[in-house]
């Protein structure tokens, strides 16, 4: 038998393997798990803003049916050594120490104040009702705006003031800039706080086992390793006597990669109970105990030359964080890319930005699906399609003038951030093609003669990926920057994989089976990968920031390619060839020439495994490898790409209808086309929703108002429009794989693209709409038809 | 979340039904889809000791359509309705409406008469019912009464309904042919309650309308019937000037209130746009 061609799965849209699993109910999410003795918490939440607890009377609910136990901030703080959300080298930024459970003072509607403990859930929610806290409410401080005032409430007054971070960058020669600019625009651009609503709330299950000191945790999570090395750290357990495991995880946008109180309490409550304990966030206290995102005022100035340079930025972005920095990631990342890279995919002359986080008595606020990125496209996108019309050029004009020069990589940022290498001007050709752009603007202007009212926007964005130790190790803060991936060669010639990798329901498990199967040059259907558990796998920081494929990918890649090495040497030793003779092909160790069968994987597996009389003496097969993988070339690695919007602004009722969506992506090398396309329209849903639908809206005492599925509007496929994906392909040098990040970059522009198609739509009325989401109400306003309030 | 502790039972006939409602009173809920009904008491709003279950009264159930008049049972699902060809064909308003009745799957549970009773101003069936002038078939140990649609609904959430009573259906006249009809909403999406939605009646001949009946959802504290932008337009050809005259009209007639995401100016306006709106439709195929 001869095997001519290579085995390649890196690039082929394979369906995955573990859809058919989910889709037949078979998945094993983190409240389907039952353990003996296994004990329920809930928790009884702060419902002001801000209030000092007076008094809490227990003794009803401890006595009540089913209960096991009651725990105060107190009862745990015995056992939780208290948090702190700061990054060491973020210069300045301060946050103040912080417990699982509120002890004296309530900083946020939602706070989680006491757990309860009980037989069952609904004993535990019954009982709950009988805790008795007095409150004495204090003045909130809720509104971003107004939290640096002299004379606002001081949620730590230890600071003196709400401030907890401020970055300034300054290239310095703004002001003059903007003086002899031909043109200067500027906007005032809105962004709303949202939840992360994914379709599986967070959950924890703990099991302290006292007999042997050792912790077991199953949770709905991203990062197994952080969590064992916070669950160690703060509860004072030796790391290896914590066990953490990602069951499935059904979505994680960046949410599951947070300490949060109510999980801490229920390992708290298992540490005291001795026996499992299991904590499901329901849908509603979801709303009010996730961290949120994404809330912003961001005022930007651009100055544009005649013929359509842009010569200066000049922005100041403020947002409110809650009242701690979230730990162990802070709150602040969104507001550095927001300060890094507004005006960013442009090349870039004089920039002055500021961007200042807030302590505000709201809920903890943190990292969220392309963190800041929507934020610092939406600014920049709006205010180059305000600088095109204000020198009359086409938008996509406009953008290709500007865009840096593609001789000039790898471009540094006068922020800091340096583009390895972008592909923007070949992504804006595909897009106009794809979209057929004249051939819109010929139709746009006809249906306006009719009265029909659309528009087409643009967003040209880039992404952060596969970030390096400067996210975090730098800062301090113990979340790994590698993955790593051991791999090893079954006794019948199949591939188990452990990795760092995590999955939420985004495919990284499919990733490293073909990654894996193309790099060993194994069959996939032999290929097996286990994930998320921290007594299986090796060291890895999991998945957050766009980094699954391109490190913890590349991982699997040299792992596999280590195996097959010593696979190769391992049978040219048994048959007195040259490794450089033999490759591995569809499970088989053949002639590189020619293709013939030397040895099938299950016999060399037998033969090191089971006859290690027939392996020479001096000859030791290595047939389980390890290798890891950190990007230390670049702070990240960024993608790039541009989306296009057409939508019909309805101008009597301010409805928007969107009609298409286009992406043009470019994350690099593909493993699964079919995988990143899927990931782009998700995410492009995602951006949609904050383009038209998502918000907290709070009463000005931090009463959250629209806290449930029925209020807080999330996309829903029925307003979806078809979402084309195409592809540039400028793999990174940084590593072998040459894989950039993808499920983020569709939220980063979405917001922007959909935002200018409606001022394009508005265009004729002279009206426009900066302030997200765009609600009927916002649109008819801009239009003059909204009634006098 | 969980429900409190409630207890269940599924009575077998009315006349049970009537028992078990005069021994626990106030305490009792009736349990006809539950799509309302169970979110509540999930999330701890609302705390009945019992809940009595209408599923197995089957009289309760069904369309039936007579010489003069088409009732619908209490327990008839939201999918009959939607997709029963003597609706269609006898209640084409009702037809119209049904698709923005939340979505599919609540559709295949929820029920005619719970929508009634739960008297969510911004539900579709209840001004449906109000344009069309449906009385309403109450059942109690005394006897059987009928209301008026449009005297059923007396507040937010609040009915004609008294202790001991049932709801047992509702009564429509079979459509003739001269009228017309038009449903019309705006909703965020597709399924949600309804921002505004209007319910529209009329006959046309030679241009004029007459026997008009407008009845909105989402404006007021009930389904509100518009009686003076009926007024408006009754006996005369729906010019433009007509039509601007009933949409003014409409501040006499709908008392709309500040939601989470739009002003209650706001939502008059809509109205006053989706009024047009369903007045274009009515008018369709007519010269205006």
């Amino acid at each position: 038998m001869r095997f001519t061609s290579a085995t390649q799965y890196i690039g082929a849209s394979l369906p995955r393997a573990n859809a058919l699993r989910l889709l037949a109910g078979r998945g094993q999410y983190v409240d389907d798990l039952q353990l003996p003795r296994l004990a329920h918490a809930v928790m009884m939440r702060s419902p002001h803003a801000h209030a000092r607890i007076v008094s809490i009377a227990a003794d009803a609910a401890c006595n009540a049916p089913g209960v096991l136990g009651v725990l105060t901030g107190e009862d745990v703080a015995q056992l939780c050594r208290p948090y702190v959300g700061v990054l060491l080298h973020i210069k300045g930024m301060r946050s103040a120490p912080q417990l699982p459970l509120a002890i004296d003072r309530a900083r946020w509607q939602g706070e989680p104040v006491v757990a309860v403990v009980a037989e069952s859930r609904a004993q535990a929610e019954d009982a709950a009702q009988l805790v008795e806290i007095e409150w004495e409410e204090l003045p909130p401080v809720t509104d971003a705006e107004t939290a640096l005032d002299p004379g606002a409430p001081v949620i730590h007054p230890e600071f003196g003031d709400n401030l907890c971070f401020e970055r300034v960058v300054d290239t310095g020669g703004v002001d003059a800039v903007f003086a002899r600019a031909d043109h200067v625009v500027e906007a005032t651009f809105v962004t709303s706080r949202h939840a992360a609503t994914p379709l599986e709330t967070r959950g924890i299950v703990a099991d302290f086992n006292p007999a042997e000191k050792h912790l077991t945790v199953w949770q709905s999570t991203q990062v197994p390793y952080m969590m064992q090395w916070i669950l160690a750290h703060h509860f004072g357990l030796p790391e290896t006597s914590v066990r953490v495991i990602a069951p499935d995880v059904g979505g994680g946008f960046g949410l599951k990669i947070h300490v949060f109180g109510d999980e801490m309490a229920a390992v708290a409550a298992s540490l005291v109970l001795g026996r499992p304990v299991k904590f499901i966030a329901d849908r509603l206290e979801s709303f009010v105990s996730d961290n949120h995102a994404r809330g912003h005022r961001v005022k930007l100035r651009m100055a544009v030359s005649h013929d359509g340079d842009i010569l200066a930025v000049d922005m100041d972005d403020l947002y409110g964080i809650g009242p701690f920095s979230g730990y162990p990631r802070a709150s602040v990342n969104e507001g550095l890319q927001v300060v890094n890279l507004a005006g960013g995919p442009y090349q870039q002359r004089v920039y002055r930005g500021r961007s200042r986080a807030v302590f505000q008595n709201k809920p903890m606020y943190g990292q969220y699906r392309a963190v800041g990125h929507p934020v610092a496209c939406a600014i920049t996108e709006g205010a180059v399609d305000l600088a095109a019309a204000a020198v009359g050029m086409d938008p996509a004009d406009f953008r290709r003038r500007n865009y840096i020069s593609p001789d000039s990589f790898p471009y540094t940022l006068v922020s800091g951030p340096t583009f390895e290498k972008l592909s923007q001007h070949e992504a804006l050709d595909r897009l106009l093609a794809m979209m057929d752009y004249t051939g819109l603007r010929r139709e746009q202007a006809e249906l306006r003669l009719c009265g029909v009212h659309r528009g087409i926007g643009l967003a040209s964005f880039v992404e952060n990926s596969n970030s390096s130790s400067a996210t975090y190790g730098q800062g301090g803060v113990s979340i790994a920057a590698q993955d790593a991936c051991t791999i090893k060669l079954t006794a019948t010639g199949g591939l188990a994989v452990a990795s760092s990798l995590t999955e939420m329901g985004q495919g990284a498990h499919a990733v490293a089976m073909q990654v894996a199967a193309s790099a060993a040059g194994v069959p996939i259907d032999r290929v097996k990968v286990i994930l998320g558990d921290t007594d299986a796998t090796p060291y890895g920081g999991g998945n957050f920031g766009s980094r699954g494929t391109g490190i913890g990918g590349e991982a699997v890649f040299q792992a596999a390619r280590a195996l097959r090495a010593n696979i190769l040497a391992f049978v040219a030793r048994l048959t007195e060839s040259e490794p450089s003779l033999l490759d591995v092909r569809e499970g088989n160790v053949v002639d590189a020439e020619g293709g013939a069968l030397r040895m099938t994987l299950e016999d060399v597996a037998r033969t090191a495994y089971f006859r290690t009389d027939c392996v020479p003496r001096d000859f030791q097969p290595e047939l389980t490898v390890t290798r890891s993988y950190a990007q230390k070339y670049y702070s990240g690695v960024f993608t790039n790409g541009i989306q296009a919007s057409y939508l019909e602004v309805d101008t009597d009722t301010g409805f928007v209808k969107l009609l298409r969506h286009w992406v043009v992506d470019d994350c690099g090398t593909i493993v699964n086309p079919l995988l990143v396309d899927e990931q782009i329209r998700g995410a492009v849903v995602q951006g949609i929703g904050a383009a038209l639908f998502e918000q907290c809206i709070y009463s000005p005492e931090g009463q959250l108002l629209n806290g449930s599925l029925i209020d807080y509007l999330v996309p829903m496929a029925a307003e979806m429009p078809d979402i084309e994906i195409g592809h540039c392909v400028t793999p990174t040098a940084t590593s072998e794989l040459g894989a950039k990040g993808a499920g983020e970059a569709g939220t980063a522009g979405a917001p922007a693209a959909i935002m200018n198609a409606i001022n394009d739509a508005l265009k004729p009325f002279g009206a426009r709409v900066t302030m997200q989401p765009f609600t009927p109400e916002r649109i008819l306003r801009a239009l003059g038809k909204a009634g006098a309030v | 979340m969980k429900a409190a502790a409630f207890s269940y039972v599924k009575p077998r006939s009315l006349a049970e039904t009537f028992d078990l409602l005069e021994r626990h009173g106030e305490g009792a809920r009736l349990l006809a889809g539950g799509q309302s009904l169970i979110a509540a008491l999930n999330m701890r709003l609302d705390t009945p000791r019992m809940l009595i279950d209408l599923n197995g009264l089957r009289e309760l159930s069904g369309i039936r359509v007579d010489r003069d008049t088409i009732a619908i049972g209490a327990l008839t699902r939201h999918r009959v309705l939607e997709l029963s060809d003597d609706v269609s064909r006898h209640l084409p308003l009702i037809h119209a409406a049904m698709p923005f009745v939340a979505h599919a799957a609540i559709r295949n549970r929820g029920t005619f008469g719970g929508s009634i009773a739960f008297a969510d101003p911004a539900a579709e069936l209840p001004a449906c019912c109000i344009a069309l002038d449906a009385r309403f078939v109450i059942r109690s140990r005394a006897g059987d009464r009928r209301v008026a649609a449009r005297e059923f609904f007396r507040g937010l959430y609040e009915t004609d309904l008294r202790s001991g009573e049932v709801l047992a259906g509702g009564e429509f006249a079979r459509s003739g042919d001269p009228y017309r009809y038009s449903f019309q909403e705006l909703a965020r999406r597709h399924g949600d309650y309804a921002i505004v939605g209007v319910a529209t009646r009329a006959r046309i001949a030679a241009g004029v309308l007459s026997d008009v009946r407008i009845a909105f959802c989402g404006m007021g504290p009930t389904p509100m019937l518009a009686t003076a932008a009926a007024a408006a337009l009754d006996g005369r050809a729906c010019s433009r000037d007509v039509i601007a005259h009933a949409q003014a009209s409409l501040a006499r007639d709908l008392a709309p209130f500040d939601d989470l995401y739009q002003t209650a100016a706001t939502r008059m306006h809509l109205a006053r746009v989706l009024l047009g709106r369903a007045l274009a439709q009515l008018t369709a195929d007519h010269e205006c």
